[in-house]
């Protein structure tokens, strides 16, 4: 029977063929603007490590006069997004967490060992040996640095695979030296690729850069007095030099724990409200405790990493397949009532209603089956315009993959035959005798 | 008469009228605020940054290792390329307006305020930034050679003159008289104006959260000492591409154990940073021509479905004595009452949904000319739909009336 009403739908959109254009171009036209706007929504708002992220925190505290806060461009929750440097080696000395780490980006030239080739600017990130389990960072090979290279300090370094192909193309990375600003630093692992998006560890250096190709040990960074490539914010003049700047109140440094139970979570909340309420006796904090642990999805979202624009153009265009599916609707109902004549007939012949509805149901289906085609090579075309006009982070997470493709397709079906239901319903109501009279 | 038998029409076909007044309804709404934000970004793509855009290139250096003769191989670059034929002025600077990245402080007028007057960008200048850049003085004078002093990157010094922009000098001083007074960058110690540029956009001017201070910069007399400066290069004009060629080599020459990177003309530094505002009005643009498209089509493909339905009617009026242009008035009159009534709608829904888009994203209220701008273009736009529908209509022959169907 499906089989018979195939056919059926086949013959009718054939006969009809301008009414026919028009609902599949609508449909597809629909589809293929909001489906090219939403897969860059989709990414941007995506969760970058989804096995992981209901584990992963970020703490907060009030290191700053309470009007001052006001003064900061980035505040997440009220709060300051970043650390300072004393309340982040506070943290990282009571060990409160399964993981953590505090972490700032850097920047190096790298020279090649290789003859001829010139030297290149290379972004890193300090970090702790916790960084990589923590975020389930892969290795394709060797490994992690260990808390010794933490503690003592070392110059170990990990890379990503894009570096060592360049610096060693076809050659062992693991266990040779890197030659970073002038300092040699020996390469204890590779990653495979990765490059999570967002970039969410560290959003004020960038809410979708790529991810760095150098980490080394914070301790390292600091003791080499590597400069900030980053954000840092001051509410006072801290006192010259880099360790003026260390003491000072400047917030600058991104902070991971990782919190596998609701227990542990209840736990840090307390040590964290109880330091700040430490630092307050001491007299350093003169006001009471402000602290915050938000989780990765809430980080995300208070750090705002989905621009307005983006928001906006996928709004703008749901709103235009909203339009083209009550234009559907309208040209559906001239559709079925242009065939009243022959539907009476079938209902004469002994169809019941029921039939009749499925059969309009299923001539529907196909129109939005041949819609979602166009839909999802006009989405195609989109993405392709969108990654020539868009900024270059934005632009490489305009791509299609295979669950978009199924979504688009299975929206456009889904969306026709919903707007398809009022008119089929009408048609199915066709009172046979009216039309064989009228004939 | 005539709108009291169309309406009476239009109540035996009301579900086909609602589609098209709602199609035309959502359509109004959404193209006025697609308008509004578009032509928000466009003025704030075409606001001047009040430097010589189209002669001035920016490239970033870093030398190799951590030389500690710094500032002479800064002196020395700028020395040659100062020296180089075609250009006008270089300088050092921390950062580039539009480009982001920079220093921003706030400004007070006392040293124990706790509220800040405004906030600014901080540039830092030698004696010849006013040149390189290509602004206009406006009072006062710039920095002397003697008045330039090295800083490094933990520095905490305050300047003892700076350079304010109008924009600045207005929010410190809405008096006017900003020249020669003090004003506080740190409590630690004041800072003399001594000198008002017309114009010079800070470097977060191209940034959501820049909005606020987009004019506000300011000059310190500083010469940032550090690995990873910025050089600013202004040129004769039409000799752009040739010096920005000449300079890198030079400074290969000089030293090749650097690594010169971002080496582009201004033009392209803001068409980079203005690429979101202008996919944003692409996006916009081309959602909002299909749409009218759709709605358009829409319009045409119902109106012919009725015609059809109604070509029996039409020949009995038409036997009656209507003439043509009759015929195509009633669909004309009929289409403006369902399309007018849309609009009358969507007026509504715009200002609902600009509202809801004003207090949820960063988007500015928009003003009513675009809603009724928006009003007049569905409007003509379904008048226009309709027309060759109608005009098949009125040439259908008076004979239909007495065929048998």
């Amino acid at each position: 029977m499906i089989k018979y009403y195939l056919a059926l739908a086949l013959r009718s959109m054939q006969r009809n063929i301008v009414l026919t254009v028009l609902m599949i171009a609508a449909i597809g036209v629909g589809i293929g603007a909001s489906m090219t706007v939403f897969t860059v929504l989709r990414t941007m708002s995506g969760d970058p490590i989804p096995q992981k992220s209901s584990e992963l925190f970020v703490p907060q505290i009030d290191n700053w006069l309470p009007a001052h806060l006001n003064e900061s461009p980035n505040l997440v929750g009220g709060l300051l997004d970043q650390l300072s440097y004393r309340d982040a080696m506070a943290l990282m000395r009571a060990r409160q967490a399964k993981r953590q780490t505090a972490m700032y980006g850097v920047s190096f030239t790298a020279t090649p060992t290789i003859a001829g080739a010139k030297p290149f600017i290379v972004r890193g990130l300090a970090a702790y040996a916790d960084f990589f389990p923590m975020f389930d960072v892969p290795f394709r090979s060797g490994s992690a640095w260990t808390a010794a290279d933490d503690a003592g300090r070392t110059n170990v370094v990990v890379i990503s695979g894009k570096l060592a192909d360049r610096l060693f193309p076809g050659g062992r990375a693991v266990g040779r030296t890197i030659d970073l600003d002038r300092r040699g630093y020996r390469i204890v692992g590779v990653l495979k690729p990765w490059d999570p998006q967002p970039h969410f560890y560290d959003v004020p250096g960038g809410a979708f850069s790529e991810a760095e190709d150098v980490f080394l040990p914070f301790s390292t960074a600091i003791d080499r007095q590597m400069p900030i490539y980053g954000d840092n914010n001051c509410d006072d003049l801290p006192a010259p030099g880099w360790y003026g700047h260390l003491n000072s109140e400047c917030v600058w440094l991104q902070f991971w724990v990782e919190l596998p139970t609701a227990a542990a979570v209840q736990r840090f909340r307390q040590f964290l409200y109880n330091y700040a309420a430490d630092q307050r006796s001491i007299g350093r904090f003169r006001w009471a405790p402000r602290v915050n642990l938000q989780n990765l999805h809430q980080w995300l979202i208070g750090e705002k990493v989905v621009p307005d624009e983006m928001r906006v153009s996928t709004l703008v265009a749901f709103g235009f397949l909203l339009v083209c599916l009550v234009n559907s609707i309208g040209l559906m109902l001239a559709k079925f009532s242009s065939r009243a004549g022959e539907l009476g007939v079938r209902r004469a012949l002994g169809a019941s209603k029921a039939d009749i509805f499925i059969q309009c149901l299923i001539e529907t289906a196909v129109i939005g089956a041949f819609g979602g085609i166009a839909g999802l090579a006009l989405t195609v075309a989109g993405l392709g315009m969108e990654r020539m006009i868009l900024t270059e982070s934005a632009a490489r997470l305009a791509h299609l993959n295979v669950a978009m493709i199924c979504t688009t397709f299975g929206l456009a079906v889904f969306a026709t035959v919903c707007s398809g239901l009022y008119p089929t319903w009408r048609a199915s109501r066709v009172q046979p005798a009216w039309q064989l009279k009228a004939q | 008469m005539e709108i009291l038998a169309i309406l009476s029409a239009l109540r035996r076909n009301k579900i086909g009228a609602l589609l098209i007044a709602v199609q035309v309804a959502l359509t109004l709404a959404i193209v006025s605020n697609c308008l509004s934000v578009v032509e928000q970004r466009l003025q704030r793509m075409g606001r001047p940054s009040g430097i010589d855009e189209a002669n001035i290139f920016t490239l970033g250096n870093q030398w190799v290792g951590q030389p500690t003769d710094l500032k002479a191989r800064i002196d020395e670059d700028l020395a040659a390329l100062r020296a180089l034929p075609g250009v006008v002025d270089a300088s050092l600077t921390n950062s580039v307006p539009l480009r982001g990245g920079g220093w921003s402080n706030v400004v007070m007028l006392t040293a124990e305020q706790k509220q800040p007057t405004a906030h600014t960008a901080i540039y830092f200048a030698d004696a010849q930034t006013l040149n390189t850049w290509g602004m206009r003085l406006v009072a006062g004078r710039w920095f002397g050679t003697d008045e330039i002093h090295p800083i490094e990157v933990n520095d905490t010094s305050v300047p003892a003159v700076v350079i304010v922009t109008e924009a600045l000098a207005r929010a410190l001083f809405p008096d006017g008289s900003a020249l020669g007074k003090d004003i506080y960058i740190a409590p630690t110690a004041p800072s003399r104006i001594i000198g008002i540029v017309a114009r010079a956009q800070t470097p977060f001017a191209a940034s959501s959260w820049g909005e606020s201070f987009v004019e506000n910069s300011l000059f310190a007399p500083d010469e940032f000492i550090n690995n990873g400066i910025t050089y600013v290069v202004r040129t004769q004009p039409g000799r752009l591409h040739a010096v920005m060629h000449a300079a890198e080599s030079k400074l290969f020459a000089i030293e090749p154990q650097r690594v010169i990177d971002r080496l582009q003309p201004f033009a392209e530094t803001r068409a980079h940073e203005y690429r979101s505002y202008r996919a944003l009005s692409l996006i916009l643009g081309t959602v909002c021509a299909l749409l009218l498209t759709v709605t358009a089509f829409g319009i045409v493909g119902l109106t012919t479905y009725w015609v059809t339905q109604r070509r029996r009617q039409i020949g009995v009026r038409r036997a009656l004595g209507a003439r043509r242009v009759d015929i195509l008035r009633y669909f004309q009159t009929e289409n403006l009452l369902i399309s007018g009534a849309g609009a009358a709608l969507g007026v509504g829904l715009g200002l609902a949904l600009n509202l809801w888009l004003a207090t949820s994203l960063q988007i500015t209220r928009m003003s009513l000319a675009y809603l009724i701008a928006g009003a007049g273009i569905v409007l003509v736009l379904s008048q226009a739909a309709v027309l060759l529908p109608a005009l098949r209509a009125a040439a259908i022959p008076p004979a239909i009336a007495i065929r048998s169907a």
